[in-house]
Order: C-alpha cells, then sequence, then structure tokens
C-alpha cells in the first residue's frame, strides 16, 4: 500500500536526461530542496491573484487551497484536500514551488497530489485527519513532505516515516501565535537537553518520547533536526514571524495571517494592496529577524491584522494542533 | 570603512585568523548556513550578509541556493545588487549556486522583469529540468578533476548561450551547469549539500589569489607612487579547481 515509486524508476516527465547513474526524489533530492525555503516565508493562497500576490511580495513557495484555514474553521465540516482545478490554476499562475495539503494518512490524497505535479506535500491537522493511528509512508513518493509537529517525539517520528520537513503545529487560523511558541519552545529545548544527555541515557529518552533510535542519537551529535524546522499556526504579524525565527525555527508559514487582514477594508484592490504590504513586511521581517530597527520599519502601516481567536475560548474539538499521532 | 570583522581579528592579535580570506554568504534567504559550514571546513572565515556595508571587506562573496525571486527582489529592496556589481568591478571574487547562478547572469530567459546582477555573460533558465518532481543526483565531470562529482540538481535552472569569454568548467547531458570568467562562478547545482567540499576549496583558493595580486598591486602603487598594474585575476576556476 502506498507504494508510489521508488527511487529512479519513474521516468522524469520533463527535462531530466535519463542516464544510469542518474536518481530523481532520493532522500536528499527531498531533504535539500527543503534546505532552500529557509529565512523565506510560505504563504497560503486560495486564488491565482493571491498567488501572484505572495510571489510579488517575495514567497519562497506559496500553499495552494480552497479555503484558508480561518474560513475552514468558521465553516466547519469535513476538510478534504483541494480541487485539482484551483491547484492547477495556482501552479500556472506562479513560478515559485506550490505546496498542496492532503489529510493525515490519505495515501490516495497524497497520490493525485504527486500526479499532479505539486512541488511539496502538507500531511496537515488542519484538514480532517483520515486516519485515525497511521500516517502517510513518505518514503514511498518522490514529491517531499511537510508534516506538523508539537514536541520533538512528533517531529522524529514523522522524519522517521519520511517527512523532508517538519513545521509547528501551532493553532491555524486563529491568528494567535502561543501555541506555535509552545511547540517551538517544546522541540528547541528538547533539542538542547538532549544534547546534554549521556549517550547511555539516548535510549530511555527514545523510549520517553517515542521517537526512532537513530533520529535521537542524529539529533544529541548535531544539536539539530535532520531536516528543516519552520514556524506555523498563528503567524499573524512581522514581530510574529522575527519572534518565531529568534526563537531558532529556520522559516515560516503564513496561513490566514496575509489573506484575511485588513478586514475591515472592502475595496478589492485596496484590499489586496493591504495584503501585498503585510505579505512583504513579513519576508523582510523573516530575513532582518534579528535586527530590531529593521523590524520597526518594515511593521509601520500596515492597516489592522487579522482578527484573533484567544485560545482559552475554543472548545477542545475545535483545536487542530490535537491531531496527528 | 571600518569592518568589525577585521577589527576583532586585529584585536585578538591573531595573525594566522586574519590571514584566512574572509568569504561572505549573502544569507537574504536560502541554503547560506551549509555554505557557511563548507567554506569554514576548507579553513576560510565566513560573515553572513545582509547588509551593502558588509562587501567592503571580503574576499569574496557567495550567493547560495534559494528562491531566486525572493533573492532578487530583496536584493534590489536592500542595494544589495548595486553593491555586489562594485565588488565585481573592483574584482571580487562571486560564485552563484543554483539561484545565485540566475541572480549572477546576464540574461533570465522568460523573466526579463526579475532583478539580476548581470555578472556573467550567460542566459540561464529557470526550472529547466521541471519543477520538483523530477529534481534528481547525478555524477558530472569537471574539467581537470580526476574523480566525478555528485551534483543535486533541485529543480535547477540550465545556462545556455554562454559569452565568449565565459568557460565551461563541467557539463551535464551536454548542458554548461558550471561556469566561469575570470572573477565569476556559476554552478547549477548544489555543492553545499554534498559534504565534497571540492568546489569551495577551489573557490577559497582563487579568492586568496585574488588577494595576494591586489595587495602587490597596491604595494606597486604605495612604492613607485603611481597606480599599480590592475590586480591580475587568475585566468581561470578551472586552473584552480584542482582535485582535493
Amino acid at each position: 500500500m502506498g507504494r508510489v515509486a521508488e527511487e529512479g524508476d519513474v521516468p522524469p516527465p520533463e527535462g531530466a536526461p535519463l542516464m544510469s547513474d542518474t536518481s530523481i526524489g532520493t532522500t536528499v533530492v527531498k531533504t535539500g530542496f527543503a534546505e532552500m525555503f529557509k529565512g523565506g516565508v510560505i504563504m497560503d493562497v486560495v486564488t491565482a491573484d493571491h498567488a501572484r500576490i505572495a510571489q510579488d511580495a517575495g514567497a519562497v513557495a506559496v500553499m495552494a487551497l480552497e479555503r484558508v484555514p480561518a474560513d475552514i474553521r468558521a465553516q466547519g465540516g469535513v476538510a478534504r484536500m483541494s480541487d485539482p482545478e484551483v491547484i492547477e490554476a495556482i501552479v500556472e499562475a506562479v513560478s515559485i514551488p506550490v505546496m498542496a495539503k492532503c489529510r493525515i494518512g490519505h495515501i490516495v490524497e497524497a497520490q493525485i497530489l504527486q500526479a499532479l505535479g505539486v512541488d511539496f506535500i502538507d500531511e496537515s491537522e488542519v484538514l480532517t485527519p483520515a486516519d485515525e493511528a497511521h500516517h502517510i509512508d513518505k518514503h514511498a513518493f518522490t514529491v517531499p513532505f511537510v508534516c506538523g509537529a508539537t514536541d520533538i517525539g512528533e517531529a522524529l517520528r514523522r522524519i522517521g516515516e519520511g517527512a523532508s520537513m517538519i513545521r509547528t503545529k501551532g493553532e491555524a487560523g486563529t491568528g494567535n501565535v502561543v501555541e506555535a511558541v509552545r511547540h517551538a519552545r517544546s522541540v528547541q529545548g528538547s533539542i538542547r537537553a538532549l544534547q546534554a544527555l549521556a549517550r547511555e541515557e539516548l535510549m530511555a529518552f527514545a523510549k520517553l518520547h517515542g521517537a526512532p533510535f537513530d533520529l535521537v542519537l542524529y539529533v544529541h551529535e548535531h544539536g539539530r533536526l535532520p531536516v528543516v524546522n519552520f514556524a506555523a499556526g498563528g503567524v499573524a504579524t512581522p514581530a510574529d514571524a522575527a519572534f518565531m525565527m529568534q526563537l531558532g525555527l529556520d522559516g515560516v508559514f503564513v496561513g490566514s495571517g496575509i489573506f484575511k487582514a485588513a478586514p475591515g477594508v472592502t475595496d478589492v484592490d485596496e484590499r489586496n494592496r493591504a495584503f501585498s504590504r503585510r505579505a512583504e513586511a513579513i519576508v523582510k521581517a523573516v530575513t532582518h529577524y534579528a535586527d530590531p530597527d529593521e523590524l520597526a520599519r518594515v511593521s509601520r502601516g500596515l492597516g489592522q491584522a487579522m482578527v484573533g481567536i484567544e485560545l482559552d475560548s475554543l472548545p477542545a474539538e475545535q483545536r487542530l494542533a490535537g491531531r496527528g499521532w | 570603512m571600518i569592518c568589525p570583522v577585521l577589527d576583532a581579528a586585529a584585536s585578538f592579535g591573531a595573525p594566522v585568523i586574519a590571514r584566512a580570506p574572509l568569504v561572505g554568504v549573502l544569507a537574504l534567504q536560502g541554503a547560506f548556513r551549509e555554505h557557511r559550514s563548507a567554506l569554514e571546513r576548507v579553513g576560510a572565515r565566513a560573515l553572513e550578509v545582509r547588509r551593502p556595508e558588509q562587501l567592503s571587506c571580503l574576499d569574496g562573496l557567495v550567493i547560495p541556493g534559494g528562491e531566486s525571486s525572493t533573492m532578487t527582489r530583496l536584493m534590489r529592496d536592500y542595494r544589495l545588487d548595486e553593491a555586489i556589481r562594485c565588488f565585481s568591478q573592483d574584482g571580487g571574487p562571486v560564485w552563484g549556486t543554483c539561484a545565485g547562478a540566475i541572480a549572477v547572469a546576464s540574461v533570465i530567459e522568460g523573466y526579463p522583469e526579475q532583478p539580476r546582477l548581470g555578472l556573467l555573460d550567460a542566459r540561464v533558465v529557470r526550472n529547466a529540468y521541471g519543477r520538483q518532481r523530477p529534481s534528481f543526483e547525478a555524477d558530472i565531470d569537471v574539467v581537470g578533476w580526476e574523480r566525478p562529482f555528485r551534483a543535486l540538481f533541485i529543480r535547477a535552472p540550465s545556462l545556455g548561450a554562454v559569452g565568449s569569454g565565459v568557460r565551461v568548467l563541467a557539463t551535464f547531458a551536454g548542458q554548461p551547469v558550471a561556469i566561469a570568467d575570470g572573477r565569476t562562478l556559476a554552478t547549477v547545482f548544489h555543492p553545499e549539500l554534498t559534504g565534497d567540499d571540492r568546489w569551495h576549496r577551489a573557490f577559497v583558493t582563487h579568492c586568496i589569489g585574488v588577494r595576494v595580486a591586489r595587495r602587490r598591486a597596491a604595494a606597486t602603487a604605495d612604492a613607485t607612487g603611481e597606480p599599480g598594474p590592475e590586480p591580475a585575476a587568475p585566468e581561470s576556476e578551472a586552473r584552480e579547481a584542482r582535485p582535493a
């Protein structure tokens, strides 16, 4: 089940010439691609126009969706993979990489997204989980995956399954960064703690956190996850984005934070200009995350941010961060 | 201009550290950390560059892989494009990998509006090998190297219509994938991700050569009171690109 392709057995559909020593979709090709997003911002978009705004603002990639998380939250019901037409329209509109989301454990949604030629798949808790116990075997795909994690054990389990990139879950669609901070603190804190352990203490750590031992060993030796780790879930301002970078993360996903900003503005052009300004400011805040003067400069005059949700007011069944195993 | 790094090195009174070349890695976005580690592994000092004024104290500059449209936009917005062009015109060695190779090229096929540095006379095609799914790794032969180099092509650009003053250092499937003139090097693949540091060693060796030539020229100028001869940059990267 879930076997889509092994290294090298799918002929490259486009330019890559076939040669005996050429291999596609190898681990280093997938994790290396994720490295290229570092210091960058990946933005959720629902239309080709939004995708172009994101690209012009300097996004390193866009996440093609039917609804941003804030709307998924507001509308309720089962949230699934987007219609391929929506994704293809966005792929056509921009030259930067395009990501798309599938449900946790939904092997076939992932196969369809790979067939569509998206550049990255997010196996995401923002959509309604399709499997209550298992995630996708991501080694079976040539397209790389990003997965959410709330702590070190979850991060290393996802990497063990083949994720090429990790992100905090945060609490998507709330405009409230507190959960993302909690997850970032948890993972980064555990990495520091793991570095300080004696070698004979590593197995107990692996057991306690439900993490693959070889990956625990890697983190102990290198002081970092073997793949990049991004912030996601609740980032709404340049200051939020820079804060996540200062906590030691490699880059930022912004979901509803850009295209749900300027809530009071009804004029379409004016609203698009507000989106552009905010998107560009968040990009610059991530580049200059350690430079408060520059952060002060880019934070000026952005208009109203998205209306946030206080997490204490959110009933447990509406919390997305608890999804995933 | 004041250079905090060189001043710090001088205040340590550490001539050995001061002699190691200082290579900047453009750190606006992308795989700058990997280049930094590789440069340090081959004995250079590395500086993350985010501001134009940082260029004045460098012996060389690496423009890393990342998203080229993001990187070139930020370069323009923070006036790093002008600063890098000046650095190059003064003889400073610049090396662009993947997105960096797009940034240094003179023509970006199909994206005439995209900001670029135009340091190297070559026409570059973005994502020439396709999107992420067909991205691949392969062995390439490099001019003057005995062992092939395992190269990672990630949504890689291709280099076509190379100018007459530009040397092709490596090809893959008949296409140039590494090219250089006297001061600028472009590779469409990612040497910083492989752990094989031969490209970094070659570039750092080249940076040392340029610095020595510049100092000699400056010394000649001081002694004669006349401007010295133009610092002669080594003829090509290939000459420097000896195997480890």
